[in-house]
């Protein structure tokens, strides 16, 4: 486990949790929260989780963001807060 | 609310921060997760059930009574959004009701489907079948194939998708893996031992001896898990982008 | 002290874990909830996944376990396999979960109008 590798994704963890929180548009969070599914594969891979973070690849990207927008673009798109 | 809210997880935090002084080291392997238990599996597995993915044997055989109920979890989670959302009548319109589109496909999204989909489902069967030597096994395997009939869904409408693959099916494969999972754990009960114990299965299939007959089980089992997976996220999908009355999608 | 500054990445998923337990209850908009929701299930599993990380250890699939070359499996060069399978579990569980939160978010746009907390509960009084 490289810890410099390691530690950048955390940080990107961080971020992108507080931005898909932060946009107003419900559509661009939740495509920020395909993002952070990425990193969390990645910090899976660093750590020898393989299983899990085949499994998160596929149900993050292919499976939880379409869930999401399909069930937006339902209702107001626009958040208020 | 929101300075509520702060407050309350800033104090949660501070508790748990006291709490993790108390952690063993990052990555020590002689942790007290790694040192009790995990031996016996990691040196046993492969005399006992002849499957060197060491995550899938434990998951399909030393703990297969947790991985039936979590299949049988998924299909009522399935079940369940069918009963909130498919209620038919005036209750479903939209407050934006969208004008019909026509239903002629643009070139490109049609080209690079027909060129994905087969590959797709392709990759997916093989990280089904492989799930013993290779990461992988039933549920990434049923989560790539729901996906790649959910991309058939957006790209074109959900009448397409309904054409290739009848809802009946559809939700008929959902129960079905639930009971391919419980036919094959219930067989052993018959022949004298106990409930998904796979070494008695030796006694009806063809030439093998009891260790293999555990990997072979495995291998019925993930298919059982991967019918009931892609049937669930493909019928979610369609319940949630039509809110309920399948016939118009995104 | 000493100790909370070298074990930092159990301190990192701790800051997710109260961010994701913020939105639960600090945010207004129904769908933010549930994005709260997901990354609070991200930080636990990530947290429970880090148990099972052993330094110099690689994937638990075996290698070079039969035939004549075969050496003996020790355990210290696997990772822990049973923390895998629990979290493997805990995520296909969450998004079925996901998908039964979505829907409810639907039948409630359908009956209030909108899927801010403060206007359905102004409407349901």
């Amino acid at each position: 486990m490289i810890w410099a590798f390691e530690l950048t994704l955390l940080v990107f963890l961080v971020v992108c949790a507080l931005a898909a929180l932060q946009v107003k548009d419900l559509i661009g969070s939740s495509i920020i929260l395909g993002a952070f599914s990425f990193m969390l594969c990645l910090l899976w891979l660093g750590m020898g989780a393989v299983d899990v973070a085949f499994t998160e690849a596929a149900v993050g990207a292919g499976v939880s963001t379409v869930f999401f927008i399909a069930t937006i673009l339902h209702i107001n798109r626009r958040s208020q807060d | 609310m929101k300075t509520f809210a702060l407050l309350t997880c800033l104090a949660a935090g501070a508790v748990l921060l006291l709490a993790e002084s108390d952690f063993p080291d990052w990555g020590d392997p002689s942790s007290p997760a790694s040192t009790h238990l995990s031996p016996h599996y990691i040196t046993q597995t492969y005399a006992e059930t002849h499957v060197p993915n060491l995550v899938t044997a434990v998951l399909a055989d030393y703990r297969g009574y947790d991985t039936m109920f979590e299949t049988a979890v998924i299909f009522c989670a399935g079940l369940a959004i069918l009963l909130v959302l498919r209620r038919g009548g005036a209750s479903n319109t939209s407050a934006h009701a969208r004008p019909p589109r026509e239903h002629s496909a643009d070139l490109i999204i049609a080209t690079g489907c027909r060129l994905l989909i087969p590959f797709m489902q392709v990759f997916a069967l093989y990280v089904v079948a492989h799930g013993h030597y290779s990461p992988g096994g039933g549920f990434q395997g049923g989560v790539i194939l729901g996906a790649s009939l959910i991309l058939l869904a957006m790209a074109f409408d959900i009448k397409t998708v309904l054409s290739k693959v009848r809802l009946k099916t559809v939700s008929a494969l959902g129960g079905i893996g639930v009971l391919i999972y419980a036919g094959i754990g219930l067989i052993p009960l018959l022949l004298g031992g106990n409930f998904l114990d796979y070494s008695y299965l030796s006694a009806i299939l063809p030439a093998t001896d009891p260790i293999m007959a555990r990997s072979h089980a495995m291998l019925g089992i993930e298919i059982g898990v991967a019918f009931t997976v892609t049937a669930v996220m493909l019928s979610i999908y369609l319940d949630l982008a039509s809110k309920g009355n399948i016939d118009e999608g995104l | 002290m000493v100790e909370v500054v070298e074990k930092f990445s159990f301190g990192i998923y701790l800051v997710l874990l109260l961010i994701g337990l913020w939105a639960m209850i600090g945010k207004r908009n129904l769908v933010k909830k549930v994005i709260g929701m997901t990354i609070f299930q991200a930080a636990i599993i990530l947290f429970f996944v880090s148990i099972g990380a052993k330094d110099e250890a690689t994937i638990p699939i075996l290698r070079n376990y039969y035939g004549p070359d075969a050496t003996p499996i020790n355990p210290a060069d696997y990772a822990n396999p049973l923390v895998h399978v629990l979290m493997l579990t805990a995520i296909v569980v969450g998004v079925s979960t996901l998908g039964v939160a979505l829907s409810l978010i639907q039948k409630v746009h359908g009956k209030y109008g909108t899927v801010e907390e403060n206007e359905i509960l102004e409407k349901s009084t």
